[in-house]
């Protein structure tokens, strides 16, 4: 039923690409020839690299942010926590196009303007891994919020009343609590940057590829063999990294 | 008590990013729109409304009114609706299915569900141009659709799913205890429990089937083009930014109204836990 409808493109994907055919519809026998194709293609593994790239360093960076302002939304209220809210939920429901587009003009007026000091910059690494953490720091705040949720605030004044200080009690009570949703998060966060397309679309400039766009710009010019066997061994991976992380984080699910 | 120093210490930074790599490149975006494009993507005064009559049709050039943008945008909510009811019509039925099963076949059915949502988009908007194509059908609006629906069906089934495994089951056997039909019943004492869940579904299947460009691109054709496809051709071959800022506004206008319309009917938490 449903399930085969959600696992009949992958197997097909999994099949062609070990079909002895440049254009794929037909069956002409087993070969490895694409994953030879593949492995010979230094662009992939330069997008594979910045790809990794990318995401370590931008969630890194969102995962501290994000977790501290989930730690600040959980423990204190204030006046505009109601715009707060706004602003952490406008990254998740804006489209990404928008996102995208905004971003690129943004950093075409930087440039712009710091050319005028005589300091340029191009699109690549920093800005695309900028605009990442901008859509993670939602996401990984609002998985920390909702895992503190079932806490009041007695639970700081309580280590607090035990002789901890601000430090010790944010280090030994509040963060260890945490902590599950600060790795869920930082999962979330870390796939998102993985899967990114669109984002990384318009703010990477021409040098700096991820997988995602070399995939597209791949198949917008027709089926090629060697991204079947690029995407079987990403689904490959995907499988693998989901049971390996179901069983480290046994009782939680990530969410989106 | 949110103090400055407590507020530099934990909100402060990711306030501040979300200012400056959110809002202001919005309005950023806001100030392009009311430019001029004067050279291939070079933008400068006069400060115009034209971009703004543009988007709602109005051609300044020749003075008339031209109905292509609203087109593009009917197209693009009719297709994206379509899309999100297909998405519902199979992922309600197939949530419940799962919340109902017991601890272990629900971990695996949701473990089988969650691998082709993590698999990267592309790639399974790809699949189906094998599929498709030895049928001749890439591009044409059935593989937008199928494309459409195989790409967010997740995004549906698993909020809807969060609502099911909540459903408090002894309300349908006191509706049918009281006499209700099996139908009536579910409608009456569970499909309420569900709505939260439901309209998340709905919000997060409609909004990215609004804007995509990529699905409509890769599979669809000319005659499948959205208002994303028309939104990224402004910043790409026809260099146009301003006017691409303006049909910017107008995707992000129609989603906010979405989200206004529902928290209105939510509230506010609602939204919050919409996500």
């Amino acid at each position: 039923m449903v399930f085969a409808f959600l696992y009949l493109p992958i197997l097909v994907l999994i099949v062609f690409s070990f079909n002895d055919s440049r254009f794929g519809a037909t069956w002409e026998g087993f070969t490895l020839r694409w994953y030879g194709v593949l492995a010979a293609r230094s662009d992939v593994r330069e997008a594979l690299g910045n790809t990794l790239l990318v995401a370590l360093s931008s969630t890194v960076i969102s995962t501290v942010l994000g977790t501290l302002v989930g730690l600040g939304l959980w423990r204190y209220s204030f006046r505009f926590r109601t715009g707060l809210t706004f602003l952490l939920v406008l990254p998740i429901v804006i489209p990404d196009v928008v996102m995208g587009v905004s971003l690129l003009m943004f950093y075409a007026l930087v440039r712009s303007g710091l050319e005028l000091t005589g300091w340029t910059f191009d699109n690549g690494f920093w800005t695309v891994m900028l605009a990442h953490v901008t859509f993670q720091i939602s996401y990984v705040a609002l998985t920390v919020r909702s895992r503190l949720a079932g806490y009041g605030p007695e639970l700081e004044e309580a280590a607090r009343d035990l002789g901890a200080n601000g430090v010790q009690s944010f280090l030994r009570v509040i963060l260890p609590l945490a902590l599950p949703g600060v790795l869920a998060g930082a999962l979330l966060a870390f796939t998102l940057s993985l899967d990114d397309f669109v984002v990384t679309y318009f703010t990477s400039g021409s040098g700096f590829r991820t997988l995602p766009v070399v995939i597209y710009t791949s198949v917008r010019r027709g089926v090629t063999p060697d991204i079947n066997a690029l995407s079987t061994l990403l689904v490959l991976f995907t499988v693998v990294a989901i049971l390996v992380g179901n069983a480290i984080l046994r009782p939680r699910r990530g969410r989106a | 008590m949110l103090t400055l120093r407590r507020f530099l210490a934990t909100l402060g930074p990711g306030t501040l990013w979300l200012v400056a790599f959110l809002v202001v490149p919005l309005l950023v975006m806001l100030g392009y729109s009311l430019l001029t494009r004067t050279d291939l993507a070079q933008v400068g005064p006069p400060w115009t409304l034209e971009n703004w009559g543009r988007v709602f049709g109005y051609d300044a050039l020749f003075q008339e009114w031209v109905t292509d943008n609203l087109r593009v945008l009917g197209r693009s909510l009719w297709i994206a609706g379509a899309s999100t009811l297909l998405c519902v019509l199979m992922g309600y039925p197939l949530a419940f299915y799962i919340a109902r099963q017991d601890a272990r076949r629900k971990n695996l059915l949701l473990l089988l569900l969650i691998i082709p949502f993590w698999t990267n988009f592309l790639i399974r908007v790809y699949a189906w141009i094998l599929i498709l194509r030895p049928f001749d059908l890439v591009p044409s609006l059935t593989a937008t659709f199928l494309g459409m629906v195989y790409a967010f069906l997740p995004f549906f089934v698993l909020p809807v799913y969060a609502s099911a495994e909540k459903v408090d089951w002894r309300l349908l056997e006191a509706a049918q205890d009281l006499g209700a039909s099996p139908v009536r019943a579910f409608f009456a004492a569970v499909f309420p429990q569900t709505l939260p869940g439901l309209v998340a579904g709905l919000l997060l299947t409609f909004i990215p089937a609004l804007g995509t460009f990529v699905v409509s691109d890769i599979l669809g054709g000319a005659k499948t083009a959205l208002i994303g496809n028309l939104i990224q051709n402004q910043f790409g071959q026809a260099g146009d930014w301003p006017y691409g800022s303006a049909l910017s506004f107008l995707l992000m206008g129609v989603v906010l109204l979405g989200l206004w319309l529902y928290a209105r009917t939510a509230g506010q938490k609602g939204l919050e836990e919409l996500v």
